[in-house]
């Protein structure tokens, strides 16, 4: 039992340390800080995965054997604290942390062999057809129905709220592939080809004022049946267990973290009459109450990953806590990010991607994703299972019944 | 970075919750002290070269763990920790001879008189005077909420040697014994059953030997930060028993027709009790994991973090438990409300969650 890190642990944070020295380059960086949607642009989240994928370091929590790092669970801690703090790019979950897992467990040799090396070098760029308009919390409720015909499903429906549908080349989804009378059954898990002749994405722009959310609409789309994932009519415990690393199974601590430390030179910049915004009783009860939270949801995410073997999955209680936990203390970061400005807070900006804005801004640069991101943020505690369906889970696993 | 318990620490844990399982299904029987010092409680934080055990606040807070899910009523950390702590770090070889192998065979009993009254809870104020006399000292000024101090056999003193009554330069720590002319222990009942006392030192005169240092304040502190973490951990095994004692019974309680724990309000509510638990699990874990770092403001700004996490963690988890035990849980026919009795003693003990997010801030703009 100790957190202090050994001679060899220290030795790899140099050499992260060196690596994001040389290759998070400034713009990089910028591009990272002015975007305030829920995930990394593509373009810059790929071109950061890329570069990883080069040196080995795109999927720290996949075991060696799928081009995983294979980390002990200080490498993976060191990893994600370095590279939050140095303001890098997070990638896409949407096949690192989602769907790879899922091929991997799931999965037949032919779709580990085909896919899974494609989502480490981001050669493909997943969605996640889930949720859709009747069916949100309820998701086993959903209708999007996968008929077989031959070798082929036709898939008829709609799917929403599909993050980067309008930028993925391939989707996840969940499919009704037969009526039963538990709803749970008959629904299968597919793998879709985004190019596939009858699907369309309608874009929905967020309160926070970004396109990054979607819905996609399928009209007779035909889908090989060898694009399943597991056994029909096996889908919903496939993704449920895709849904645990969703929630669950990463390091999410340090990007709080790095953003809390933004926020307090954010805090620095705005003045409460003579002295920093930043040095204000009021601004260093809340920075570190932030940081209490955040050093126990870090302490929480090691106890659970210092129990997994790499590429295992969390289990649902782990998972839902570190979600809920997760997704609080991010929204009241964003909220203490708005009370920084101070007026500011009142200043629009609608441009997008703010990153490649022309105009010099009415406030200062660093303050223009505070608002849209506290906004943006709401969709926390809603994506992924909202925090009522995630106390629903806890709940009926601790009283067991 | 290494997060698992040794095979050792394991045992520990084991042979902690069963003897105190045991012990809490006879209510009635009292001082757990003989038994805490045959299982070598007593000695497992004291050095080896002192007749201890030499392990470290993980370790303690296994212990303290089991404590708090079995509600035992005992000064442990402020004997061991606090008292049995200043003395391993500050007592020269004839006081650590003379005390900690007694201590840790429980022959012995300790009990740290730092509280004053206007205190509140910073730690430098002491207001006790202590002023050279021939070659000895003499005493003056009251202490209170002596934890342990109604059985204690020997009460180390915090007195001013020099300086203003909240100065951090000048506060010596003294060995006296109970009985000691000038010397007035006044035991009172704790709100918790642990048991406390009021002393009174009026021209109490002790002989030289008993000065275990003429500036004491950063070991006062460390063993409060030590003692802290201890305490947070007897918070976790305390919540954990409340809350699983809470889901029980909201499964056997029939109303309207059907248990309470099928009520999606009452379902929540228990859901959030129980990643209370975790919460403070987690916080309680990185407590004691930093309760010895040497940098005094790293290791504040954990403790201080720690406590306003787990105290008002469990102050929710402990009122809760009664909320959902409905009229019975604020009987003393159900043992429900005994954990929020140990859970406000804490607090009066170390001082509540915002006065701890207050020195973990204050500790924070320090280092900017």
């Amino acid at each position: 039992m100790d957190l202090t890190f050994t001679a060899e642990e220290r030795a790899f944070r140099d050499e992260v340390r060196a690596f994001l020295n040389e290759k998070l380059t400034p713009d990089l960086k910028r591009s990272h800080h002015l975007t305030p949607s829920v995930f990394s642009d593509p373009p810059v989240g790929n071109r950061w995965q890329k570069i990883l994928h080069a040196r080995g370091w795109a999927a720290p929590l996949w075991p060696k054997e799928y081009g995983g790092t294979g980390w002990s669970l200080a490498r993976r801690y060191i990893w994600e604290i370095e590279s939050a703090a140095a303001g890098a790019p997070s990638v896409t979950p949407m096949g690192l942390r989602m769907v790879g897992p899922v091929i991997m467990k799931f999965g037949t040799q032919a779709q580990k062999d085909f896919y899974l090396p494609r989502i480490c070098n981001a050669e493909d760029y997943w969605c996640q057809g889930y949720s859709e308009p009747g069916s949100g919390s309820d998701l086993a409720s959903l209708k999007t129905r996968a008929v077989r015909d031959g070798d082929h499903y036709v898939i008829n429906g709609s799917k929403i709220w599909t993050t980067h549908a309008h930028h993925a080349n391939r989707m996840f989804a969940l499919v009704r592939t037969s009526d039963e009378p538990k709803k749970q059954d008959g629904i299968s898990f597919i793998l879709i080809d985004m190019k596939t002749p009858g699907i369309s994405v309608r874009p929905i722009l967020t309160i926070g004022g970004d396109h990054e959310t979607n819905q996609v609409f399928f009209d007779d789309v035909r889908v090989p049946v060898e694009n399943r994932v597991g056994a029909e009519g096996q889908g919903w415990a496939t993704g449920k267990y895709l849904l645990e690393f969703e929630r669950g199974g990463a390091m999410t601590s340090g990007r709080l973290r790095a953003i809390l430390a933004d926020i307090e030179k954010l805090a620095s910049t705005y003045r409460d009459g003579e002295k920093p915004y930043a040095a204000t009783e009021t601004f260093a009860l809340r920075r570190s109450q932030a940081e209490i939270d955040i050093d126990a949801l870090e302490m929480t995410e090691l106890r659970i990953m210092s129990s997994l073997q790499s590429g295992q999955n969390p289990g649902s209680v782990s998972s839902s806590l570190a979600k809920l936990r997760n997704s609080e203390i991010k929204q009241s970061l964003t909220a203490l990010a708005v009370d920084a400005l101070g007026q500011d807070g009142l200043y629009w900006e609608g441009h997008r991607p703010l990153y490649e804005m022309n105009a010099e801004p009415g406030i200062p640069e660093e303050a223009l994703t505070a608002l849209p991101e506290y906004l943006n943020s709401r969709a926390y505690t809603i994506f992924g299972g909202t925090s009522e369906v995630q106390r629903d889970i806890i709940a009926k696993v601790v009283i067991g019944m | 970075m290494d997060l698992s318990y040794s095979d050792e620490q394991r045992l520990l844990g084991e042979s902690a919750n069963n003897l105190l399982a045991a012990r809490a299904q006879k209510p009635g029987a009292t001082d757990l002290w003989k038994e805490m010092a045959d299982m070598g409680w007593l000695a497992l934080p004291l050095p080896e070269s002192d007749g201890g055990l030499g392990q470290g606040i993980v370790d303690v807070a296994i212990v303290t763990e089991a404590m708090g899910r079995h509600r035992a009523r005992s000064n442990y950390v402020a004997g061991v920790v606090l008292a049995g702590g200043l003395i391993a770090a500050l007592g020269n070889d004839a006081q650590r001879a003379a005390l900690l192998p007694s201590l840790a065979d429980g022959s012995m009993r300790l009990a740290l008189a730092h509280a004053e009254e206007g205190a509140r809870y910073a730690l430098a104020h002491v207001a006790t005077s202590a002023k050279k006399s021939g070659a000895g000292w003499v005493l003056d000024g009251k202490k209170i909420a002596v934890l342990g101090g109604d059985v204690a056999d020997r009460l180390i003193v915090s007195a001013r040697i020099s300086g203003a009554s909240r100065d951090a330069d000048g506060i010596g720590l003294f060995v006296v014994a109970r009985d000691a002319k000038g010397v007035t222990v006044e035991g009172h009942a704790t709100v918790d059953g642990a048991g406390a006392a009021r002393v009174t030192l009026a021209g109490a005169e002790v002989g030289a030997e008993t000065l275990l240092s003429d500036n004491a304040f950063a070991a006062i502190q460390h063993a409060y930060d030590r003692a802290t973490a201890a305490f947070c951990s007897e918070l976790v095994g305390l919540m954990e028993a409340a809350t699983k004692a809470t889901i029980e019974y909201t499964k056997i309680r029939i109303q309207f027709g059907k248990p309470l724990a099928v009520n999606q309000t009452l379902r929540h509510r228990m859901a959030d009790m129980s990643i209370a638990c975790e919460e403070a699990r987690s916080m309680a874990l990185r407590a004691a994991l930093h309760a010895d770092d040497e940098d005094a403001r790293s290791r504040g700004r954990a403790i201080a973090g720690a406590w306003a996490k787990v105290s008002r963690a469990a102050r929710f988890v402990a009122e809760q438990a009664i909320q959902l035990h409905g009229g019975m849980g604020v009987t003393n026919e159900l043992e429900i409300g005994g954990y929020l009795k140990r859970v406000v003693a804490l607090d009066a003990i170390l001082g509540g969650p915002d006065l701890h997010l207050r020195r973990h801030a204050a500790l924070t703009t320090l280092a900017a």
